[in-house]
């Protein structure tokens, strides 16, 4: 039951009144698995994940879903196939968990239908796959962060899109509540094969969590591949203009970078066995 | 992947919060029932409802064909769908701005529209129609400015807010303007134009409005599910398939339409448009569309208004000084909490 859906940007420039952010842009997601979009502050990323989902309009270039221009696709159709966590949506004052799940079902609804057993069920799978269920009755306002984080989420799952986009997802959460959140969209990935597009700001955790990583630099794609393809030494030095030390994740035998500042540098470089 | 309890629980919080809703819709179309049905009746000479539904039924009867058929009604009906005009009007504005404090009678565009009625009867002695129509264009032309005044990488609530009342308060002292250089300042012309007042209501005045509803109603119904949306930011609300564009414009035309319409007929009564909504979310629960409830709020309003400002004190007040009364602690209530919350709403 993997996600074949093919998500592709052809030449894609986009932009800001008169500032182009990103420049002719080429990129492939393979379908049914996890990819991660990294880069330094302002290169893009979220622009590019924005455009992908249509919220942007390109300058030039295509977005393609199984080769049809998103930008001239029904926004409804769209919704049903693609959907996408924003940065920072907002929770209207006072409004239960399950009503602003309930929200994702959206795309499903006609202008007159009537709720249905579907939008249920889809909504009560989206609270149990996030362990929300508890929070069912709750209004938003009253939840932790990290809490919070898991009931967006779950407003993205009742959509029930194969592919899922999701800008920082886990920005403003403590360490504990990020993992959490990787490893629930490593889950819906492993059991429902929806493929993940995912901006993250820790390029760690995005290379331990992303089958596939994109590294953007000023606009331009640096690097694509599998993380220990692309988490290099250079990779961070072109992305970041810093200096590091990669190795190997003991935990995830993924690629583990180092920083290498100006200060706290020993003397020999850390060697782990 | 769901459990059946999770389940049930999904679909009783949904049942429950969906009789609340209907509960509350239901007591209020009770309460503007009777409001209205006691404004017909109740006055300097009481008229049982069987003399008030003949009246209505087109009979004849001595005394009361006049003083309900002529008087009381049309003011009634005018209170009605002016109510009802004001309340979806405004809410639509709050819900699409995200903002309480955007509702048309802060941000100026009911002042527009008054001035422009005010300066179309007064000024160039218009028609029902013509003043229909100069009050829309103003009002329409008045959104336009306010929206690209506060336009900097997109439109931020507290701006069009503050570039709003400043609007207002310019338009508001061009009413007054009018009303003096025409040398008709008198209490009447004052009141009705500057706080909205539904004395000497006639039908030449209730039919555009009816029809303003009539038209504009539906169009802003159709849109409810997109506003609602709107309530999650533009982003979110975007990748759930709502139409950004199309939804801000066909909500702004019909807001607009209903606030001028009405605007034009009773003046802009003071803070219905601004209070209707919240007072609505608050009796509902914000989970559904806001624009029903809002609309019987203001209908509420109005007629509950006029009815006390005509008989509850030894004077007559007109209608938009009791909701005038009723508004502006919630104003200033808003405005502390804007201010605190460091000029998020």
């Amino acid at each position: 039951m993997t996600s074949d859906h093919t998500l592709t940007v052809e030449r894609l420039t986009v932009g800001y009144a008169d500032r182009v952010v990103i420049d002719s842009l080429d990129l492939l997601v393979p379908p049914g698995r996890i990819t991660a979009i990294v880069g330094a502050n302002a290169c893009g990323k979220s622009t590019l994940l924005r455009s992908m989902s249509r919220l942007l309009a390109p300058r030039a270039g295509n977005v393609l879903l199984d080769g049809r221009e998103v930008h001239r696709m029904p926004a409804k159709e769209l919704a049903r196939t693609l959907g996408l966590l924003p940065q920072s949506p907002i929770a209207p004052e006072g409004i239960t968990v399950a009503d602003l799940v309930g929200r994702g079902r959206n795309p499903h609804q006609r202008l007159l239908s009537r709720w249905s057993a579907d939008d249920d069920a889809a909504v009560a799978a989206a609270l149990d796959a996030t362990h929300t269920a508890d929070l069912a009755d709750r209004s938003v306002d009253e939840l932790s962060g990290g809490q919070r984080q898991r009931v967006w989420i779950a407003m993205a799952l009742a959509q029930q899109t194969e592919v899922l986009l999701l800008d920082e997802p886990t920005t403003f959460l403590d360490v504990s509540h990020q993992v959490e959140v990787l490893d629930l969209l490593t889950d819906l990935n492993a059991d429902r094969g929806t493929t993940i597009v995912m901006v993250l700001h820790d390029l760690n955790m995005a290379a331990r969590y992303a089958d596939h990583l994109i590294a953007l630099a000023g606009g331009s794609l640096h690097a694509a591949g599998e993380p220990a393809e692309v988490l290099t030494e250079e990779c961070v030095r072109a992305v970041f203009g810093l200096d590091s030390q990669v190795i190997t994740d003991p935990v995830s035998g993924k690629p583990l970078m180092l920083p290498i500042g100006r200060h706290h540098v020993a003397g020999e470089r850390v060697r782990l066995p | 992947m769901s459990t059946t309890t999770t389940l049930e629980a999904v679909t009783r919080g949904r049942i429950r919060r969906g009789r609340r809703r209907r509960a509350v819709l239901t007591g209020l179309a009770v309460a503007v029932a009777v409001v209205f049905a006691v404004s017909l009746m109740v006055g300097q000479t009481f008229y049982p409802p069987a003399d008030v539904l003949a009246v209505i039924l087109g009979e004849t009867v001595p005394g009361a064909s006049f003083t309900v058929g002529e008087l009381r009604l049309p003011r009634a009906v005018l209170a009605l769908v002016t109510g009802l005009c004001f309340g979806m009007g405004g809410v639509t504005f709050q819900a699409m701005l995200r903002n309480p404090l955007a509702s048309p009678d802060i941000i100026g565009i009911s002042s527009a529209a008054s001035a422009a009625a005010a300066f179309g009867i007064i000024v160039l002695n218009l028609g029902e129609t013509g003043v229909s129509v100069f009050a829309i264009v103003a009002a329409l032309g008045v959104a336009v400015v306010i929206y690209l005044l506060s336009f900097k990488d997109g439109v931020a609530g507290t701006r069009l807010v503050l570039i709003g009342i400043g609007m207002a308060a310019m338009l508001n002292s061009a009413t007054s303007y009018v009303l003096n250089q025409a040398g008709q300042w008198d209490l009447q012309a004052a009141t009705r134009w500057l706080n909205g007042s539904l004395n000497g209501s006639t039908w030449d005045e209730t039919v555009p409005v009816l029809l303003a509803l009539a038209v504009f109603g539906p169009v802003l119904l159709a849109q409810a599910r997109n506003l609602t949306m709107l309530g999650l930011g533009d982003d979110a609300a975007a990748a759930l398939g709502t139409r950004l564009e199309r939804t801000r414009l066909l909500s702004i035309v019909a807001a607009v339409g209903l606030i001028a319409f009405a605007t034009s007929a009773t003046g802009p009564i003071a803070f219905v448009a601004f209070l209707a909504g919240p007072i609505a979310v608050r009796l509902t629960g914000p989970g559904g569309s806001p624009l029903v409830p809002s609309a019987l709020v203001g209908a509420l309003l109005v007629l509950a208004a006029d009815f006390l400002g005509q008989f509850a004190f030894d004077t007559r007040f007109p209608v938009g000084v009791i909701t005038g009364v009723l508004g502006a602690p919630y104003l200033i209530f808003l405005l502390v909490r804007t201010n605190r919350a460091g000029g998020s709403l």
